[in-house]
């Protein structure tokens, strides 16, 4: 199922070891090129060649300041006036770090939550709706369904079927990240990137987000930055160890954490530093 | 001197600063309320003034002092939104915005005399505007812009960074994003800037003497085309308004009874800016409840 890419390198450089996915039944849909992230004159990310396979979860770990999530917000161009993106970013055969790209188009592809959650100052279905709205969906029906389908798949609708003109700025911190979840799925995204979503959850919400992310996979590619090993295990099926804007190994989770290559992802995985 | 009884002495300095000014204002404002409610009437709220006999009112000034409040306002708003949103929104930090904002301060500090002798020689003078409406409305705008682009400035920067982010991440354009996202949930606290200082505005004076006048001709309030010289929309007319006549009355006044005009004045004025205060926040308060908990 897989075939080796092993690019260890030894001597002046950190060792590293990247097995990029190969797997028929989920092909790369989204991958990174030679990729460098500067914030002014100071790089924050060297190196990060990564592949992603359609419809499975990979994990960005890593210890605070790793460039995990600069690397994210990269994918989907967030960083666009904060720091300068050199590289290739290929999605489904085209680059779409390119500038002539409409970037606007390519976010409603590759959609985003973040850590905090951040839900507008609208109502529950107005959140959902107002985006497609925008984008000339007018039909009240339609509009309807999409709600109801959005928060039916992020597990909320359950709990706000009948407060849907309620302020979603009354939700409790779950609640609104699974707003927010399926705010973004509502746009029906290709690709779903996630900024350590359950951070600010407490650990009943995080369980059921992490459900919540199993079901979504079916449907969407999965990219989650977690500071939390075990949610990055119980998820994942890729898993990508960030350290000092390197990616140092990248591999299927489970090799990540039962035989790691490289003796820094080892401690972090086991708790040793991080 | 231990620290408990230190914070004991600057506890009691504090309040001592703090209930001074609170005395001042009181008794500043129970003044002008006591010496100005008793002048109140029907009449004297609607009546036109007299310029030599007693018993003439303040209506035409008043009047005028709301309908350049709102045209200042027409002007200055969109100018001063437009100003915070590229000041906050999109411009970057650079020795041009540095500019800007140096400019905008000076502004804010120009005594509103300057404003006035400024709009003089520009609006009334070189422009031909003469003393009108017009000339007093931009004489009036120059004054409240910077005030007013500050404030809404300071709105915007109170919607969390968080929501501009989760708008690009739907794919909407920044532009798209400050108007569905950022200005909604700006609105109570930029509502409440505004009603304040229009506050400000319907109290000025020196700036209107030399570009609105000091002349209120009489009004025909039956005649509403904004071309005749009575009628109460003309912005082409010279306009006294409230404060102005306060001013004048206790300058020039050769009313019998210019005294107690000058009082009723300054209560009507003191009453209408303390409505402005509360209606801001009230309004503001209801609003961000609307957003909140619906």
């Amino acid at each position: 199922m897989f075939v080796s890419n092993d690019v260890s390198t030894t001597g002046t450089m950190q060792k590293r070891h990247i097995v990029q996915p190969r797997d028929a039944q989920h092909p790369i849909v989204l991958s990174t090129e030679e990729l460098h992230v500067f914030y002014g004159k100071k790089e924050a990310i060297y190196e990060g060649d990564l592949q992603f396979a359609r419809n499975q979860i990979t994990a960005l770990i890593g210890p605070s300041g790793s460039g995990k999530s600069t690397y994210l917000r990269s994918l989907n161009r967030m960083n666009d006036r904060i720091a300068t993106v050199t590289g290739r970013i290929m999605y489904r055969g085209v680059d779409i770090n390119q500038s002539d790209i409409d970037v606007y188009e390519m976010r409603r592809r590759v959609g985003m939550v973040f850590q905090r959650p951040n839900p507008f100052a609208k109502s529950i279905y107005d959140n959902i709706a107002f985006a497609l709205r925008l984008r000339g969906t007018t039909d009240q029906h339609e509009l309807d369904e999409i709600v109801e389908t959005s928060l039916k798949q992020a597990a909320l609708w359950n709990q706000v079927k009948d407060d849907l003109n309620k302020s979603a700025l009354a939700l409790s911190g779950g609640q609104a990240q699974r707003l927010c979840i399926a705010r973004a799925i509502a746009v029906k995204p290709d690709i779903l990137l996630l900024d350590e979503p359950a951070s600010a959850l407490d650990p009943v919400s995080t369980s059921q987000l992490e459900d919540t992310l199993l079901e979504l996979k079916k449907q969407y590619t999965i990219i989650i930055v977690t500071h939390n090993m075990q949610q990055a295990g119980r998820i994942s099926e890729y898993t990508a160890f960030f350290n000092q804007g390197r990616v140092l190994e990248y591999d299927t989770t489970s090799h990540i954490f039962t035989n790691p290559q490289v003796q820094i992802t080892s401690d972090y995985v086991s708790g040793n530093f991080g | 001197m231990n620290s408990k009884t230190q914070n004991k002495i600057a506890i009691g300095t504090l309040y001592g600063v703090a209930g001074l000014v609170v005395l001042i204002l009181l008794a500043l404002l129970g003044y002008i309320l006591v010496s100005g409610l008793p002048q109140l009437s029907w009449h004297f709220l609607t009546a036109p003034a007299k310029a030599f006999l007693k018993g003439g009112g303040v209506g035409v000034q008043l009047y005028n002092s709301f309908y350049l409040l709102i045209l200042a306002m027409l002007i200055s708003f969109p100018i001063a939104l437009g100003a915070a949103i590229y000041l906050y929104e999109y411009a970057r930090d650079n020795w041009v915005t540095t500019t800007i904002r140096t400019a905008i301060e000076i502004l804010s500090s120009l005594p509103s005399v300057v404003v006035g002798l400024f709009g003089f020689l520009f609006f009334v003078v070189k422009l031909r505007l003469g003393f009108s409406i017009l000339s007093g409305a931009f004489a009036l705008t120059f004054f409240n812009l910077p005030l007013l682009t500050r404030s809404i400035e300071d709105s915007l920067r109170t919607i969390d960074l968080s929501q501009r982010e989760g708008g690009l991440a739907l794919g909407l354009s920044r532009w798209e994003t400050i108007t569905r996202v950022i200005l909604p949930a700006a609105v109570p606290s930029i509502l409440t800037g505004v009603i304040l200082s229009a506050g400000r505005v319907f109290g000025e004076a020196a700036a209107l003497i030399y570009t609105a006048g000091q002349s209120a001709p009489a009004l025909d309030f039956t005649d509403w085309n904004p071309f005749n010289i009575s009628s109460p929309l003309n912005p082409m007319r010279p306009a006294e308004t409230l404060a102005v006549h306060i001013w004048k009355i206790n300058s020039e006044g050769i009313m019998p009874d210019a005294k107690a005009i000058s009082s009723g004045s300054s209560a009507v004025l003191v009453l209408a800016i303390l409505l402005f205060n509360f209606a801001a926040r009230y309004l503001g308060k209801r609003l961000y409840k609307r957003l909140t908990s619906a």
